[in-house]
């Protein structure tokens, strides 16, 4: 039992300070979470508590300005903005409380996006969307425009669109933010069965303790540091 | 495992040919996402490169129009006039007109002269049965027509001895026998042409346009010993026609007779010379000249258009990375690196401009072959022009859209997806 393997993500010491001289903001003070393959964790706190920006650093769409962030036992914290754009594409998946879905663009070609940047052939492409609206249900609605879709459809589209490219781990920023408690509760089930049948990690920032409840581990944010971290028996 | 400088796995990333395949397919979504704001945005790029493309094609159809009215002559023709071109001011004498001996010596001694004939003219209003009709009275012989290669479409010239006898036979131009003549055949009847009464024995195919908007075929052409007795009532030949051998440099040709003529006109060298020598060749490529001068400015005004065009495109594409920032964001956030936005946006504004490119281009040819018909030049369709306009419309695509496009890629994802 002596060589326990890296967990899939770990952050270090990680401090974000925005702004410079007396205008500067420190919004992560050392933040030190490990984060398990297949996890599937809800991110709270009240605003202003760093929960956001250590989701953008996790994302990869920021960096940190000290400590260290490991991907699968690797150094990102200091890669190029390019690099940290591939990596986005291959391993990360992104869901938002706004659905960010391109409108005037059928369901099917949101969820192709990620595959053209990937450079699948049309075919591929096709059949790996239509794959991932088929997990999400919505397989029926691949020709329809998000604005001809309710709250839930779009959301179920943009988890597709997360999905589609086998991601390790999907990010998902309030992504029940925008619905009503019905809804709500079919994205989250979504979510949970996506993260037990095909083993994804899944990080979820929250207001709600109705949904941190379908999470397994639960990191409460306070002032840029991880407060608690609640981890429930499988 | 915690090597510092270590990267994860790397991921697969789009070859750069794929990408622009890809790119080309985005922008082409985007496109027809916008078709309204495409449209209006690519207007500019429309009208420049249609109307740069139907000047120039017009041009080039005037040019030839030139050309083909010289070729038209058959050979060189040289026309030998009285007086220098830069006409004097009072005070010189008149130069003296030539004289019949001065056209033998022209055939006899010039190498590379196939033709000789004499004009006198002055004008006369010509009386049919019913209707009168001005026009210009040329006295020559059958040389002319030879010289001019000018054919007849009806009828015969004057033979040696009419032209000897100094007869009231005449041939009229197709202008004088479309006012005189409209219905019938004009050969055989009787023409009162001034005071003479004569026959018309002939009638001149249409020569058409004769530059500077003179009509040739305005014109009766009557034996030149008629004109002299009859008309002018001297022995003056006002011109000389001289065709030369196309074999021969029309510039040595002129040369030779200057030389002879200046001997025969008693001109001391140092002199300037009291006649001038038009060269029909020379006057075509005057024409042209002209012609290409005139599509050239008309081209450039054209052009600025095109810039203006450009601008649009710039401006329309800044305000599309505005409004589509969350767009970028989204992209960013997927996974598009910022080369692959910048393509985007750029690949963007050069389909909409080549698309412009051409719908400017086949607005040209249709309005070119229309206008063509209507000012009476031939149409000339020349594929280097529309190719270069082509280019030139993905040109601007490129120059105007690099600024919009590299400002959407450098879009930080976080804001962008933030962006309301």
């Amino acid at each position: 039992m002596t060589a326990v393997a890296d967990p899939l993500i770990r952050l270090i010491g990680v401090t974000k300070r925005f702004g410079a001289g007396a205008a500067a903001f420190q919004a992560l003070k050392g933040v030190d979470l490990d984060i398990e393959a297949g996890d599937f964790m809800a991110v709270m706190g009240p605003s202003g508590s760093g929960k956001s920006t250590t989701m953008n650093i996790l994302g990869c769409l920021d960096v940190p300005t000290s400590g260290s962030f490991l991907f699968r036992g690797h150094h990102v914290e200091s890669l190029g903005r390019d690099q940290r754009a591939l990596l986005r594409r291959r391993y990360l998946g992104f869901v938002f409380q706004g659905f960010n879905l391109l409108s005037r663009t059928t369901a099917l070609e949101n969820v192709e996006l990620p595959l053209l940047y990937r450079g699948e052939d049309r075919w591929a492409r096709r059949e790996m969307a239509l794959a991932a609206l088929d997990k999400v249900g919505l397989v029926d609605w691949a020709k329809h425009t998000p604005a001809e879709l309710s709250g839930g459809q779009q959301q179920r589209v943009a988890i597709a669109r997360a999905i589609v490219t086998h991601p390790d781990v999907l990010l998902a920023d309030e992504p029940t933010g925008n619905l009503d408690s019905e809804r709500s509760i079919e994205i989250m089930e979504l979510l949970t069965d996506l993260n037990r049948t095909s083993g994804i990690t899944v990080l979820m920032v929250t207001h709600e303790a109705d949904m941190a409840a379908y999470a397994r581990t639960v990191v409460h944010f306070r002032d840029g540091l991880v407060e608690t971290v609640e981890r429930k028996a499988a | 495992m915690t090597d510092p400088a270590a990267a994860p796995p790397p991921p697969r990333q789009a070859s750069s040919f794929r990408l622009l395949g890809t790119t080309a397919l985005l922008a082409l979504r985007a496109i027809r996402r916008h078709l309204l704001r495409s449209v209006l945005t690519v207007l500019g790029i429309v009208i420049g490169v249609f109307a740069v493309v139907t000047m120039v094609t017009l041009g080039k159809g005037a040019t030839r129009s030139v050309h083909d009215q010289v070729s038209n002559l058959g050979a060189n023709v040289l026309t030998v006039i009285p007086g220098t071109s830069q006409g004097r001011g009072g005070g010189g004498e008149t130069p003296p007109p030539f004289k019949p001996e001065d056209l033998d010596a022209i055939r006899d001694q010039v190498a590379g002269v196939t033709a000789v004939a004499p004009i006198a003219q002055t004008t006369a209003t010509a009386i049919s049965n019913a209707s009168n009709w001005s026009t210009t009275v040329k006295g020559t012989t059958d040389a002319y027509f030879d010289a001019q290669a000018w054919k007849l479409a009806n009828g015969r010239i004057f033979t040696p001895q009419e032209e000897a006898a100094g007869k009231s036979v005449c041939i009229v131009g197709k202008t004088v026998k479309d006012n005189l003549y409209p219905t019938s055949s004009p050969v055989g009847s009787s023409l009162l042409v001034g005071s003479v009464s004569c026959e018309v024995i002939g009638e001149l195919a249409l020569r058409g346009g004769g530059g500077f908007g003179q009509d040739v075929d305005d014109t009766v052409v009557l034996p030149l010993k008629t004109v002299q007795r009859r008309f002018t009532g001297n022995r003056d030949i006002s011109a000389v026609v001289v065709a030369a051998d196309p074999a021969y440099d029309s510039a040595d040709v002129q040369q030779s007779i200057a030389a002879l003529l200046r001997e025969r006109r008693n001109i001391r060298s140092g002199k300037l010379d009291d006649f001038t020598i038009f060269d029909s060749r020379q006057i075509a490529d005057t024409l042209s000249g002209i012609t290409n001068v005139l599509t050239a400015i008309v081209s450039a005004v054209a052009a600025i258009s095109l810039l203006v065009g450009g601008i649009g495109i710039m401006n329309i594409m800044l305000v599309s990375v505005t409004e589509r920032t969350r767009e970028i964001g989204i992209r960013l956030a997927i996974g598009a690196v910022a080369r692959e936005v910048m393509l985007q946006f750029l690949v963007e504004a050069v389909v909409l401009s080549c698309l412009g490119g051409l719908i400017g281009l086949i607005l040209a040819l249709f309005t070119s072959i229309g206008l063509a018909k209507v000012i009476k030049v031939p149409f000339v369709f020349d594929p280097w022009t529309n190719l270069l306009a082509f280019l030139f419309s993905g040109l601007i695509g490129v120059v105007f859209g690099y600024f919009p496009a590299r400002r959407a890629a450098s879009l930080n994802p976080i804001d962008a997806l933030r962006h309301e």
